[in-house]
């Protein structure tokens, strides 16, 4: 197994960053770790890269234990922060960290090749860093993690701040990694990201993965065959949410949610709101999605 | 507001001038003795009454640390007396600024009034780079002379008013009157009553005083800017202690960059890291001070290309101590701001107190001493033994030994306290 992780529990003082977290990545596989800010994504990102000493529980790459050097040769870390040269150009930012990895000469020359064609930065390989819009700066911060072409590759929220242009392009570069066999970590708390690049997702939520599984499972899990009926009315706000509670459904925002098992059951709904004088305004129905899990497990929207 | 949230910025406001009060205070203000004492290194050839009362007299004055063998380590028997060879060894080595040999036959003859007087005449052997010490041995010879040989000076006026006066015949007369004018004409000539001129280089034959002195350098004498190869020394190790410091502070460029986390995530161990930060801070402080050496050999006249190895060997442990002081120091701070104002209060404090600003030798004991716990009174020290002492490699293992050592303690320091930046 590429990457297991065993009962992780990591405390920063009075605060349990990681509580009892156990995941496992097979070869060419992308688990998302889905989780609000704060939920211990990171903690866990920098644990599987030896950067986090657990308290408890270990993490092994490929049968080693996390921080041993087969481990960091094995893994591809992109942090969530930019952790590039701000001063010196993309080739010479890709080429320390080449080095730092161990690479010279005509292997250090390919790498950089490959980093250059793999974040499309070819044509700006000479302009400082700092140079460099929020996006490409962002993909140089992805190719100084694959210089090594690590079997494994641990994204922490790669596409923060970045354009829906540039976002595009990054969700290319991780399809074409997981393309050529690399198994792939990526923490985000975008659904929309993890349900189009991942596999599996485990929620991640004070430092507990609260579910996991494919998109379809947690799904089940939580709704079974059940749709989502979402609601917005004008009007007295206490009569909406008298009516929402009387039909079992719950509040977020201005927006009422309820869960369906037929489509027959949407008329008596109406019917009875305009019973109690509620002026619809929207009505929608869909199948629900990671966040609807979420809000369903924790009574949280995932942005919160 | 801004200055209470900066609490560099409000240490280098209050504490450096504060610091730096206390220590010029020190140093010109008197707090303790008014003049540093000099070390004088005394041979006794003569071992005649009068030159135990010249050098008894040496002895009790509060101006010398008169030596008459060499110093010794606490409880250790004591050496054999020096001779004017060993004497003028010790001067060279910067054991003493001056020596004084009383030469065989001192006692017939001490004192004599006016050049021409046929007394003998004891050598002071000085090193150029002190110029004030010898000027004080003329001085307090003469005092001594003065105070603590009256028996002396008395049968040596009678024998000068002998040779000038010569009786009182019709003929003396006329001969005192020669000799008297004679002297009046000196006097105004300039030849007597004049200084010593302590700051005269080679052997230079002192008579205007009643005790006859000649001065020979020792040390410098060839020199042509004197003090160009200990300023060169002294100003470069300071600037070298700004550079290393703003060098290492990369390090925490990196800390504040994220860098370093990710550094530390491939091969590289954080040891391997601040090594290579070490080896390439040692290079970065080496070159700087071949371009101040070379600045000073092609501005100065600085006779660099002839001390090529000293300097190669000083230049390298001294950039190595300074790489691993601003390692400390880098690994010690958390943020640039931090470091920038903690490596000026150090740095100026090591400088003054180490003689990058002026010499030590000017310095009171106490702070003479103090200035060994500083890496520029030992760098200072080991160039000029290459430059001004003509030393040979050598004789630079007391500096090269405690460089060293300093650097390997500093770096082992910096590794230590460096770990906080290894994992969480």
């Amino acid at each position: 197994m590429p990457l297991e992780v065993e009962r992780l529990v990591k405390r920063f003082g009075e605060t349990v960053a990681l509580d009892d977290v156990s995941l496992t990545v097979r070869a060419g596989e992308c688990v998302g770790l889905l989780g609000p800010n704060g939920a211990g994504k990171s903690t866990l990102i920098r644990s599987i890269a030896g950067r986090v000493i657990p308290n408890s529980g270990r993490v092994t790459v490929f049968g080693s234990a996390a921080g041993s050097t087969e481990a960091r040769m094995a893994l591809g870390w992109v942090p969530q922060e930019l952790a590039i040269y701000p001063r010196i150009s993309c080739r010479e930012n890709l080429g320390a960290f080449g080095r730092y990895y161990g690479l010279s000469g005509a292997g250090l020359a390919e790498a950089i090749a490959w980093c250059l064609e793999w974040a499309a930065l070819e044509d700006r390989q000479d302009e400082p860093a700092k140079n460099l819009s929020g996006g490409m700066k962002r993909r140089l911060n992805m190719a100084a993690g694959m210089l090594h072409r690590p079997k494994i590759v641990l994204f922490d929220e790669p596409t923060v701040g970045v354009d829906p242009q540039s976002r595009n392009r990054i969700f290319g570069m991780i399809e074409a990694l997981r393309a050529a066999g690399a198994a792939i970590i990526y923490t985000t708390h975008y659904m929309e990201e993890a349900e189009r690049l991942c596999d599996r997702v485990a929620i991640i939520d004070h430092g507990q993965v609260i579910a996991a599984g494919t998109r379809d499972e947690l799904v089940r899990e939580s709704f079974g065959t059940r749709s989502q009926v979402l609601a917005r009315f004008a009007g007295d706000s206490e009569a909406i949410q008298a009516w929402t509670a009387r039909h079992d459904g719950r509040m977020t925002g201005e927006t009422a949610e309820f869960t369906i098992e037929q489509a027959g059951e949407i008329a008596p709904l109406l019917d009875d709101a305009a019973k109690a004088g509620l002026e619809l305004e929207d009505l929608s129905l869909r199948r629900p999605n990671l966040e609807s899990v979420f809000l369903h497990l924790t009574g949280r929207e995932l942005r919160d | 507001m801004g200055l209470r949230r900066d609490r560099g910025a409000l240490v280098l406001s209050f504490v450096l001038p504060l610091a730096f009060f206390s220590i010029f205070a020190t140093i010109f203000g008197g707090q303790h003795d008014s003049t540093p004492r000099v070390t004088l290194i005394v041979v006794d050839e003569d071992k005649s009454q009068a030159s135990k009362d010249l050098i008894g007299a040496l002895e009790h004055d509060n101006s010398f640390w008169v030596h008459r063998t060499p110093v010794t380590r606490k409880g250790a028997p004591a050496g054999p007396e020096y001779t004017a060879a060993t004497a003028e060894a010790a001067v060279k080595a910067g054991d003493a600024p001056v020596a004084l040999i009383v030469p065989k036959g001192f006692g017939a003859h001490p004192m004599g009034f006016g050049p021409d007087a046929d007394a003998s005449a004891v050598e002071l052997l000085n090193d150029e780079s002190d110029t004030i010490a010898p000027q004080i041995v003329m001085g307090m010879l003469q005092k001594a002379a003065m105070t603590s040989m009256p028996a002396v000076m008395a049968e040596e006026g009678m024998k000068s008013a002998g040779k000038y006066i010569g009786g009182f015949t019709p003929e003396q007369k006329k001969v005192v009157e020669n000799g008297l004018a004679d002297l009046r004409k000196q006097v105004a000539s300039g030849k007597l009553g004049n200084d010593s001129g302590g700051a005269n280089k080679g052997s230079d034959d002192n008579g205007a005083g009643i005790i006859r002195v000649k001065q020979r350098a020792v040390v410098g004498q060839n020199k042509k800017s004197p003090m160009i190869s200990f300023y060169a020394a002294a100003i470069g190790v300071m600037f070298l202690l700004f550079t290393a410091s703003g060098s290492a502070g990369a390090l925490l460029d990196e800390v504040e960059s994220g860098t370093l986390e990710r550094v530390l995530s491939t091969r590289v161990t954080m040891t391997k890291l601040l090594m290579g930060k070490l080896v390439f801070n040692t290079l970065l402080a080496f070159v700087q001070l071949v371009a101040m050496f070379l600045w000073g050999a092609a501005v100065f006249h600085l006779d660099f290309f002839n001390h090529l190895p000293g300097f190669a060997v000083m230049g390298l442990v001294t950039a190595f101590a300074v790489a691993a002081f601003g390692l400390l120091l880098a690994s010690a701070c958390k943020t640039r701001a931090q470091l920038g104002s903690l490596s000026t209060l150090l740095i100026l404090i090591m400088s003054a107190v180490g003689g990058s600003m002026f010499p030590r030798f000017l310095m009171p004991e106490a702070m003479q001493k103090a200035g060994l716990f500083t890496i520029n009174a030992w760098a200072i020290d080991g160039f000029t033994k290459v430059f001004w002492r003509d030393l040979p490699v050598s004789a630079l293992w007391p500096q090269v030994a405690v460089l060293l050592a300093v650097g390997v303690g500093l770096f082992l320091i910096a590794r230590r306290v460096a770990r906080r930046w290894e994992t969480a």
